[in-house]
């Protein structure tokens, strides 16, 4: 029993909608979510969501099944299973004196971040990595005055296995083979 | 009585070929290439499209109802009965968000439902229209699956996938939100002969691997117990949980929702669990060492406080819902399936075994459990006691009779002394609790059996939420019988108060009208009971003249106000810890030592 931070990775229609019906179920069953992210996956009828919740073993195991539930998700994965690439992307605008600006930009670069926007009074950084990585960034920035800060919510996509499929796996088309959606339990 | 298979492909008619027509046209034609031959509904204007395309199309039985609330109940009551998806129509705005209680109903109890709503133009979506509301967003929780359809070309597939969803793997209701111009436009699209869709795959069969092993710790038991839940019902799996049962004599405890899927009156049976349930099963659960649970999702009314809810048993979980499986209780074999195939697995399975397991020692100790702690209560001379009013409906009743209730004492009451013997005999609002469940649902499976019987046991509070529908039962002349138990207070509430609350009760008390006039004065026969010995003759009187009157008849009788439901379990609580009488003090270590 680990009250640990677990990454779902979604397959889900990309229809309106869809995000209030994942999002209320989350609700209602008292699910804590840390951050949720939608985008199109590489067929546009298809969106994949990455979700990172809290909570042990059992909320997992419930997570997982209750998503499946839905009609509209075709496909749910836990990424513990699956060596996997996970990505967060943060614009942080720090307060840059001129003197400084060059000492906030070394510590930029050490965190292989970008140096966006430059203003008189301040700089804006674009960072991307995992999440650790952008935590420790902004703990790096936060002594100079972090004056806004816009974060993404983590992105996750699977590797290549040997052997394996190089990627999940879509309906191929509206009425062709598909996913079971639902957890398997008894495999 | 034709019965759609619950899970796989559902059989249906042949698919029109596609013509032109309007998005209403389509809903009409997908409803009738569904099977459906009933619709319970009110009109309004979002959905008049709809009702103008049923009006001129004329195939399809359209029942008026009182209030849509109602008309959902009743959509229950005819899917229970039936196994086929009640359908319900209403406006957009009040009409919809009316059916928000029915839709909630079903799915806590995983009934089959289509509910079509009217909604205002898409154009003004949004806008805060005259009878606009969100009803996608409402409902989206208290679904299966909803739709908000944007154009009159998906209506097909729509209907299609709707009736698909409301009736395979775990049944529930679904929702289509129709604006109305959608419904006024044309569309060519034709009603889909099949339905595939990329996120919803039922299981059926269980995993052969899971079934050996739940047939390896079944055969290494020495105390197993079914408890068998509404699921089995839905799988149309009654036979085979006999035909388990009874090739092994394995005792079988059956759920509230799942009355009426094994016969009440075989020496297998121990009659329900949990709150209310027999001592006797409670008893069994508690000393189980193998629990066998089928189509059931072990709800707190189940359980009780769960550290103490068959703590020595191993689990064997039989669910077409994986997510019912270690929701509230841990299991140690899974199994995801539809219960008919798996059962039908497991009594296969077991017929193999070189020897079958002696399991005598363990049903004779259930056998003096059932003696020691039996349903009893106390008569009296002058005053009907509320026990005896379920026995007379029992009494008046044969086995395929109907017999739907309310929501509190009187339920509890039916669930205990009526004698269930046959499988969708029984609708009560399980999950949900919905007061004002039991009328409606009855009017509506009587539509479904005309020829059977159909009693409402209800509780004069129950009644009053929903009594409206009276109007429906006289209009379309439906001889239900409707039964109240009153006790002239919110009974159960009443209970918990006089228990748990020093007697303080807070506004539970009812003042209610003379319901014996109130049915005369919708046209119904009414007539009010008060001694205990004009009872069985009036039960029979109503059950004969609503037959003869082609009218429902309401029976109000009076009963003690005081008596109390038990068994009893104090919530938070443990099953075992349960109150077998008023006078009862449990010596719970006794009952936890009582096996060895």
């Amino acid at each position: 029993m680990s009250k640990h931070l677990h990454s779902i990775s979604a397959i889900v229609v990309n229809e309106s909608g869809v995000l209030a019906r994942i999002a209320g179920m989350f609700a209602r069953r008292g699910f804590n979510i840390d951050s949720l992210a939608v985008g199109a996956t590489e067929d546009s009828r298809y969106a994949r969501m990455a979700i990172v919740v809290r909570g042990d073993d059992r909320v997992l195991e419930q997570v997982v099944k209750q998503l499946g539930r839905l009609v509209d998700v075709i496909k749910v994965s836990d990424m513990a299973d699956d060596p996997h690439v996970e990505r967060e992307m943060a614009l942080v605008r720090v307060h840059t004196p001129a003197e400084r600006r060059s000492e906030v930009m070394e510590l930029a670069h050490v965190f292989r971040a970008k140096v966006v926007d430059v203003g008189q009074r301040s700089l804006m950084i674009e960072a991307s990595g995992k999440h650790e990585k952008i935590e420790a960034l902004i703990e790096m920035l936060r002594p100079y005055g972090v004056v806004e800060l816009a974060r993404t919510g983590r992105i996750f996509l699977s590797r290549e296995r040997a052997g394996g499929p190089t990627r999940t796996e879509l309906p191929a088309s509206e009425n062709g083979q598909s996913e079971p959606s639902t957890a398997e339990v008894n495999s | 009585m034709t019965s759609l298979p619950t899970t796989g492909s559902p059989t249906r008619r042949a698919a029109p070929r596609a013509h032109r027509r309007t998005g209403a046209g389509a809903v009409i034609e997908g409803l009738k290439a569904e099977g459906a031959e009933l619709v319970f509904g009110m009109t309004g204007g979002a959905i008049m499209p709809v009702y103008d395309e049923l009006f001129q199309d004329g195939s399809l039985r359209h029942i008026i109802v009182g209030h849509e609330q109602g008309g959902a109940h009743m959509a229950e009551g005819y899917a229970r009965v039936t196994g086929k998806p009640g359908v319900v129509l209403t406006t957009s705005g009040p009409g919809a968000t009316n059916l928000v209680t029915g839709l909630a109903d079903a799915s806590m109890d995983s009934t089959p439902l289509i509910g079509l709503t009217g909604q205002v133009p898409t154009s003004m979506i949004g806008n805060d229209a005259f009878q606009e509301s969100d009803v996608r967003g409402i409902t989206m929780p208290v679904t299966k699956h909803n739709y908000l359809l944007k154009r009159a070309d998906e209506v097909p597939r729509a209907m299609a996938e709707a009736f698909h969803l409301a009736q395979t793997g775990r049944p529930g209701p679904v929702l289509i939100d129709l604006p109305k111009d959608v419904t006024k436009a044309d569309t060519d699209a034709p009603h889909p002969e099949h339905v595939e869709m990329a996120g919803y795959k039922p299981p059926y069969e269980g995993h052969p691997k899971q079934i050996r092993q739940a047939l390896d710790v079944l055969k290494a038991a020495e105390r197993p117990v079914i408890l068998a839940g509404g699921g089995v019902l839905h799988a149309e799996a009654a036979d085979e949980l006999r035909e388990f049962a009874e090739d092994l004599r394995i005792p079988v405890i059956s759920t509230l929702m799942g009355l009426g899927n094994f016969p009440m009156d075989s020496d297998l049976s121990l009659g329900m669990p949990g709150m209310h349930g027999m001592g006797a099963a409670i008893m069994a659960i508690y000393h189980s060492d193998v629990l066998v649970c089928v189509g059931t999702r072990l709800d707190d009314r189940i359980t009780g406080k769960l550290d103490e809810f068959a703590p020595r048993a191993r689990l064997i979980h039989i669910d077409i819902d994986a997510s019912e499986i270690g929701k509230n209780v841990p299991a140690v074999v899974p199994i995801v399936g539809h219960a008919k195939p798996v059962l039908r697995e497991m009594t296969c399975g077991a017929r193999a075994w070189e020897s079958k397991p002696d399991w005598t020692p363990w049903r004779r100790q259930l056998g003096a459990w059932k003696h020691e702690y039996p349903l009893e209560y106390d008569e009296k001379s002058n005053t009907i006691m509320p026990q005896q009013v379920v026995e007379a409906v029992n009494d008046a009743l044969d086995d395929d009779a109907i017999v739907s209730s309310g929501v509190g004492q009187h339920q509890m009451w039916a669930a205990q002394y009526y004698t269930f013997r046959k499988p969708r005999t029984w609708l009560t609002s399980g999950g949900l609790g919905t007061m004002g469940y039991g009328f409606p649902a009855a009017v509506g499976a009587k539509f479904a059996k005309p020829d059977v019987p159909v009693v409402c046991i209800d509780g004069d509070g129950s009644f009053l939420m929903t009594m409206q529908e009276l109007v429906t039962a006289v209009r379309y002349r439906v001889p239900v019988v409707e039964v109240i138990v009153n006790n002239v207070y919110l009974g159960m509430v009443r209970q918990w108060q006089q228990l748990f609350f020093d007697r303080r009760y807070a506004e539970s008390a009812m003042q209610p009208p003379k319901f014996e006039k109130i049915a005369q004065s919708f046209g119904a026969l009414g007539r009010r009971v008060e001694r205990p010995e004009d009872l069985a003759s009036s039960v029979q009187w109503a059950v004969r003249e609503a037959e003869a009157q082609q009218l429902p008849v309401v029976l109000d009788v009076i009963v003690d106000v005081e008596e109390c439901v038990y068994p009893m379990v104090p919530a938070g609580q443990a099953n075992v810890d349960f109150l077998a009488g008023p006078e009862s003090i449990p010596d719970g270590q006794a009952r936890r030592r009582a096996v060895a």
